[in-house]
């Protein structure tokens, strides 16, 4: 910094040193306007050297002055562990924010209390929650509630609390019913949170008791009757207990010599071998002792041609509306089937021709009958999944325009063939 | 050049043929012939390199590509509601960089940005009140470095040695600056009811919610409202704009993309609180509202995937320790499984509730170690053996397992995860 004055003062050596300090110092945030109107002058060829070298002097006193103070600071909060000074602790409000409007409260705060406080009024009953869960839950937890693949099991496990895997289902182990009502009615179902009514709500909580034999088939649950139905495992916490059980034990000066007559292996993470394969390390390392880039030069083409006629934007705009889909649906390399099918080569593809993927009726039958997904059929069931094919497991809603279909559908192209 | 990058596991898994060579003739250039790197003109001794402006915003340069958090996919259903771990193999010092601290989403990370970001308190408040990202900035700020871990961290092996890294053993954790605001401050703001019966339950916006209870007496202590981590705005992954950070407790309640706070005179017994984050023991009953994440350490260096390459003589044994009830004191390193321990240099002491680099100075003779870590903290808390753990809470737990972890170190310098008598 010191140098840029130097450029216009190359005579005055001395000075110009002094001032470049006053003006690196100001860098910092010390009297900024006096050090610019200091630089103006030097600029105009204007100032007289013996003024400024005066200033500059009075500048860097404040400077230590305010370094001095600013030290103290430092030291204090490096006393108190954090790294600044707690900050003022005021009974006077500062009046920041605005007023929460009861509307606003009303649509955000949506929880439920274990005592029934926050529950709307409303009810649903077993056999509607039936239909409700096929349509909106079974994808992932199955049809009777007992969990697809790796998601969550909402049904049975009694019993199993004690064993080595225990199944903690709503059966089993949730032991609030208010918990399954909140979560239900917020966050599921995943993907489309958030858009049960209070009624569906309550009808597939109702199912969810009935999965679990909590419930007989022709009960309806409400907000009446929410507080009777009692959870299996109720009583089946405490509270933290580690300052009893463990930490009275374990506070003690531990040993350092001859602490165990032996020392035997017991197990091995090679035997059990499912640490995931350090591709990454494996990538970089190739790629570094590489010369040059002969070998990837084929693939990079051949993808380039193919995605040669495709709009990168579009296909982009595309990557960004799939987002609502890949909470259930893979595509490209690997790409598995999940709660929804893998989407490879979808395009072309025979309606519910993937293999080992466990479809509706619906479309079992349309690829039964030789129908095959092209962007006109897709576009359409994109819109409005349940209206196209009735009976279809998918949930979601469908897509808001015809510009987020096209999108996607550039981006299904795009990831290519199977 | 390859000495730049280091080997990975599997090529050390494979064998270590090719790396006893690599070493070797590493050790060669300097005895015999002279070396090429020093004699020889080098390119970029030579030529010019690339100008600023070239990344905006810098990335790691490419050798170290390897260092970055990875996924055990068959962990959890779907990429959307799953976990990832920090590269804590590879890092020195205390502070981890956001790009490469761990992630964990119930519902995946959105975008939500600073001008659509709102925060609610309501409940027991005289003045139910609504914050801009604006607004939160004109509080009195402070700053602190805390460690984040996932009450799961390690919990894949309660049952015994399962994965081979510390990465994935203990990744689940990383440790930053955070800038925010005491919780306490925005409480006062509203005019809650700050008695000591009450709760303070925190959601976010994302469509999990990942609802939290928070007892009164932890909020007003020293929870903080958060918009920055190591001095620049939190990235998406981690809750941008504003994230809770509840120092020393569990993972889960530092609810990102905060959206609500409302003062309740019980806890809400949210999913995160009642079937997850909850602990079953041998006969079936679980512990709730286990929040303190207790002392903890791993050696980080050797390990699975850091494998001794340069052959006896001097070694640096390093690791991390850490402790939701405050300072880390002391760290004790054995090589020999346990049966005798020497005390670790610790590196900057001091910071409650943050990790604490250790270091071991030694030389390595070429034998088979057994390599375990052990820390201390202000409580005069000492980290449990598994077995100790177990003979408590049986092996049924996921979460909270802050057990003693062993290494296996061969004569070859590889690491291996073990359990030992």
């Amino acid at each position: 910094m010191s140098k840029f004055l130097n450029l216009y003062l190359p005579a005055a050596g001395g000075t110009a040193l002094i001032l470049g300090s006053a003006y690196g110092l100001s860098t910092r945030g010390y009297q900024d306007d006096t050090v610019a109107a200091l630089q103006t002058q030097l600029e105009q060829k204007e100032v007289v050297v013996a003024d400024a070298s005066a200033q500059a002097a009075a500048l860097d006193a404040q400077v230590a002055e305010m370094m001095a103070a600013n030290e103290e600071l430092l030291a204090r909060a490096a006393a108190g562990g954090g790294l600044t000074d707690p900050a003022p602790v005021t009974e006077v409000a500062y009046g920041l924010g605005r007023p929460a409007l009861d509307e606003e409260i009303a649509a955000w705060d949506v929880d439920v209390l274990p005592d029934g406080r926050g529950l709307p009024v409303g009810s649903g009953d077993v056999w509607t929650g039936e239909e409700l869960f096929v349509d909106n839950c079974a994808a992932c937890h199955g049809d009777f509630a007992e969990g697809v693949g790796n998601w969550p099991v909402l049904a049975g496990g009694f019993d199993t609390l004690a064993d080595e895997d225990p199944v903690k289902t709503v059966g089993s182990y949730w032991p609030y019913l208010s918990t399954v009502w909140d979560y239900t009615h917020r966050s599921m179902p995943f993907g489309n949170a958030g858009t049960l009514s209070d009624d569906d709500t309550y009808a597939i909580v109702a199912y969810i008791l009935y999965s679990n034999n909590l419930v007989d088939d022709d009960f309806t649950l409400s907000n009446e009757n929410f507080l009777d139905v009692e959870m299996y495992n109720a009583d089946g916490f405490v509270v933290d207990d580690r300052d009893v059980l463990e930490y009275a034990q374990w506070r003690a000066e531990p040993c350092m010599e001859n602490c165990k007559d032996s020392v035997e292996i017991t197990m091995r993470a090679s035997v059990v071998d499912v640490t995931p394969e350090d591709d990454m390390a494996e990538e970089a390392s190739a790629a570094h002792s590489m010369s040059d880039d002969t070998a990837p030069a084929e693939e990079s083409a051949e993808a380039e041609n193919v995605q040669a006629s495709a709009d990168p934007a579009l296909i982009e705009a595309g990557q960004g509306v799939f987002r609502q889909c890949s909470s259930c649906h893979q595509i490209g390399e690997n790409a598995r089937n999940g709660a929804g099918p893998q989407l490879n080569g979808i395009l072309g593809r025979t309606i519910g021709g993937v293999d080992g993927f466990r479809y509706s009726t619906v479309m079992a039958d349309a690829g039964a009958a030789g129908e095959v997904w092209e962007a006109e059929n897709l576009t359409a069931f994109l819109m409005d999944p349940r209206g196209v094919m009735n009976g279809t497991k998918m949930a979601f809603r469908g897509l808001r325009s015809e510009e987020d279909a096209a999108a996607l559908l550039a981006y299904l192209q795009s990831m290519g063939a199977e | 050049m390859d000495d730049s990058l280091k080997p990975s596991r599997r090529a050390f898994l494979r064998g270590s043929a090719a790396v006893a060579a690599g070493t070797v003739a590493g050790g060669a250039a300097a005895q015999g012939a002279p070396d090429p790197l020093i004699t020889e003109l080098q390119d970029w001794a030579s030529f010019t390199g690339v100008g600023v402006d070239e990344t905006p915003y810098g990335l790691p340069i490419q050798f170290e590509r390897d260092v970055v958090r990875r996924n055990v996919p068959w962990l959890t259903a779907s990429p959307i509601s799953s976990i990832n771990f920090t590269p804590i193999h590879a890092l020195d010092g205390t502070i981890t960089p956001q790009g490469c601290a761990f992630e964990r989403h119930h519902s995946g990370a959105i975008e939500l940005s600073k001008a659509d970001y709102r925060l609610m308190i309501n409940g027991l408040v005289d003045r139910p009140l609504v914050f801009t990202y604006e607004d939160l900035e004109r509080f009195p700020r402070e700053n602190h470095v805390y460690f984040c871990e996932c009450a799961a961290n390690t919990g894949m092996e309660w049952a015994g040695s399962q994965l081979n890294g510390a990465q994935f053993t203990h990744g689940m954790i990383h440790n930053m600056e955070y800038t925010g605001i005491p919780l306490r401050t925005l409480l006062q703001e509203a005019g809650a009811d700050m008695s000591a019966d009450k709760w303070v339950y925190v959601e976010g916006a994302d469509a999990s919610s990942n609802g939290r209870s928070i007892p009164m007496e932890k909020a007003l202590d020293d929870v903080l409202v958060a918009f920055k981590a190591n001095g620049e705005a939190l990235r998406m992954e981690h809750g941008y704009p504003v994230r809770l950070v509840v120092p020393g407790w569990e993972g889960n309640m530092w609810v990102k993309w905060l959206r609500r706070i409302e003062i309740t005179d019980m806890a809400v017994e949210s999913r995160e609180e009642t079937s997850k984050y909850t602990d079953v023991y041998e006969d079936g009953v679980a512990r709730k509202w286990t929040w303190v994440m207790d002392a903890k350490s791993v050696i980080t260096s050797p390990s699975p995937q850091m494998p001794i390459t340069h052959g006896t003589g001097p070694l640096v044994i390093s690791g991390l320790a850490w402790s939701g009830h405050g300072k880390i004191t002391r760290v004790d390193v054995s090589t020999d499984g346990g049966i005798s321990w020497q005390t670790a240099r610790l590196g900057k002491q001091g910071d409650s509730k943050a990790l604490t680099r250790f270091y071991l100075d030694t030389e390595w003779d070429g034998s088979p170690m057994l390599l375990q870590s052990r820390a201390m903290d202000e409580t005069g808390y000492v980290q449990p053996t598994k077995d100790q753990l177990r003979e408590v809470r049986g092996e049924n737990g996921v979460y909270h397992n802050n057990c003693i972890q062993t290494w296996f170190v061969n004569e070859e310098g590889i690491a291996e995860n073990v359990e030992v008598s």
